[in-house]
C-alpha cells in the first residue's frame, strides 16, 4: 500500500473530482495526497468524501490546497 | 432537514435567481426572459452592431453586473485569481457553437428553466436536449477529455473582461451616439423590453455575488447528478425553477401551452437538438454561459474567452440566418446545429489524455 499524489491544479470541472474519486477507487494506494488549486475544487472534492466513515482527510493552505486523504479499513 | 442544511447556500442562491428573474421581467425585460445569459449577451452583440437585428440591440447590464458582481465577491472573499492557458481557441469556438444551439431553442438554461416556469411547453423539449448533450459531454469526460491545465497569469490580464464590462457599462450610461448609430438601442420588439438600468444592475450584482459563492451552474447541476449522483448544484437550479414558478403565479405571467409562447416557436426537432449542441458545448467547457461569466469574474481568461465566442457567436448566427425566431428555425439553422455538434464531437474524441 502507498501515497499517491495527485496534481490536479488548474483543471475545468468536473476532473479534479472525478481524478479524486478514481484515485480513491484505486486499491493500490490508501493514501492520497491531492493538490488543487481553487476553493471551489476543494469544496467538490469534501462533498464527494464528507459522507464516507471509511476515509479521514485533512486540508492544508498554502498557496494551494493540499488535500490528504486517508482510507480507514473497516 | 439535513438536506437543506447541507445546500442551504446554492437553494437560497436559486431562490433568489428565480425570483428576481420573475420581477426583472414584471419591471420590463422581454416575457419568459427575465435573465437569458444566451440572448442578453446576443443584444450585447446587436448593440455594438456585431448583428443587425433591429429587435435584438441592447447593453443588458445584467450581464454586466454578473461579472462585475463575481469580481466584487471574488475580491472581498480573497478568491480573485488571474489563471488562464487551457487551450483558449478551443474554448472560444465551444462559446461560438454553444451560441448556435442557444439561439436556434432560443435561451441558454436559464431560460430554458424560465421558460418552464412560464409555461412553455416547449421548455421541456429543449432540458430533454440540453440533458442529452451533457450526457454525450460525461462520456467523453470518462474517456479522459481534457483541454489541459490552466496556469497563474498576470493580475491585469484577470481583471480584462471586468474592465470590458465597466466599459460597456459607460457605453450603456451615457449612449454616445456616433455617426454610425452605434452603439445600436432596439426601439421596438424584445430588445427594447427592459427593466430600469439601476434594478437590472443591482439585482444582477447580488446574483453575481451569490453565484461566485455558490458556483451555482446550470450544466454542473445536470452533470454532476449524472457522473457523480451529486444533488448539491440541482437543489439550486430546482429552486430556481420553483420560485420563478411561483412568482410567475403571483404576477399573472403563468401561461401553459406550447403554441404562441413568447420569443419561442415549437420546432421540436430543433428544439431538441440545438440545446444538444449547447449542453454538449457546455459540458466540454465546465460550466453553462452563466458559469461562465462568474468564472470570468474571479479572473479565469480562458471563461472570458469562452464569453467572447458566445458575443461573437450571436452576431455570426444572426448575420448567417442561424438563429431562430418565433417564427421558427432559419434557413441556416440546422446545418450550423449540424456543423456545431461535429465540432464538439471531435473535440470531445481527439482532445484526450491516454488515460491507463
Amino acid at each position: 500500500m502507498g501515497t499517491k499524489t495527485l496534481d490536479l491544479r488548474g483543471l475545468s470541472c468536473p476532473q479534479p473530482v472525478l481524478e479524486t474519486k478514481q484515485a480513491i477507487e484505486d486499491p493500490l494506494f490508501d493514501e492520497l495526497a491531492i493538490l488543487v488549486d481553487t476553493k471551489t475544487s476543494v469544496e467538490n472534492i469534501q462533498r464527494l468524501v464528507s459522507d464516507r466513515k471509511d476515509i479521514r482527510y485533512t486540508i492544508e493552505e498554502q498557496d494551494d490546497f493540499t488535500i490528504n486523504l486517508m482510507k480507514i479499513k473497516g | 432537514m439535513s438536506f437543506f442544511k447541507a445546500h442551504w447556500k446554492i437553494i437560497v442562491c436559486g431562490t433568489f435567481i428565480g425570483s428576481v428573474a420573475a420581477l426583472l421581467q414584471k419591471y420590463g425585460n422581454p416575457p419568459n426572459m427575465g435573465i437569458c445569459v444566451a440572448c442578453f449577451e446576443r443584444d450585447i452583440a446587436g448593440a455594438l452592431g456585431f448583428h443587425r437585428v433591429a429587435v435584438a440591440q441592447y447593453i443588458r447590464p445584467e450581464i454586466l453586473a454578473f461579472v462585475l458582481g463575481s469580481f466584487a465577491s471574488s475580491l472581498i472573499f480573497k478568491e480573485f485569481r488571474a489563471r488562464g492557458g487551457s487551450l483558449p481557441l478551443v474554448r472560444f469556438f465551444l462559446g461560438f457553437f454553444a451560441m448556435f444551439g442557444a439561439l436556434v431553442f432560443l435561451g441558454c438554461p436559464w431560460r430554458a428553466m424560465l421558460r418552464l416556469a412560464g409555461g412553455d411547453g416547449n421548455a421541456i423539449i429543449g432540458i430533454a436536449g440540453l440533458i442529452f448533450g451533457i450526457y454525450i459531454g460525461i462520456l467523453f469526460i470518462k474517456k479522459g477529455y481534457t483541454l489541459g491545465r490552466n496556469y497563474p497569469a498576470y493580475r491585469l490580464s484577470g481583471l480584462l473582461v471586468s474592465l470590458m464590462m465597466l466599459g460597456l457599462l459607460f457605453l450603456l450610461i451615457f449612449k454616445p451616439s456616433l455617426p454610425t448609430g452605434a452603439p445600436f438601442f432596439s426601439e421596438k420588439g424584445p430588445g427594447s423590453q427592459h427593466a430600469a438600468i439601476v434594478v437590472s444592475f443591482i439585482a444582477a450584482f447580488f446574483i453575481g455575488i451569490f453565484a461566485q459563492r455558490t458556483r451555482f451552474c446550470t450544466m454542473g447541476s445536470i452533470r454532476d447528478i449524472i457522473l457523480l449522483k451529486d444533488f448539491h448544484l440541482a437543489s439550486g437550479v430546482m429552486s430556481l425553477l420553483v420560485f420563478a414558478f411561483l412568482a410567475n403565479i403571483v404576477f399573472g405571467q403563468f401561461h401553459p401551452g406550447f403554441a404562441n409562447q413568447p420569443i419561442a416557436h415549437s420546432n421540436h426537432l430543433w428544439n431538441f437538438l440545438g440545446m444538444t449542441l449547447a449542453g454538449l458545448a457546455y459540458a466540454l467547457a465546465g460550466g453553462c454561459p452563466g458559469r461562465q461569466l462568474f468564472l470570468a469574474g474571479e479572473g479565469d481568461i480562458d471563461a472570458g474567452v469562452f464569453v467572447l465566442g458566445m458575443i461573437v457567436g450571436a452576431g455570426f448566427a444572426h448575420n448567417f440566418s442561424i438563429a431562430a425566431s418565433p417564427a421558427g428555425i432559419a434557413p441556416w439553422s440546422s446545418y450550423a446545429v449540424i456543423t456545431g455538434l461535429l465540432f464538439c464531437i471531435a473535440t470531445g474524441l481527439f482532445m484526450k489524455k491516454h488515460i491507463a
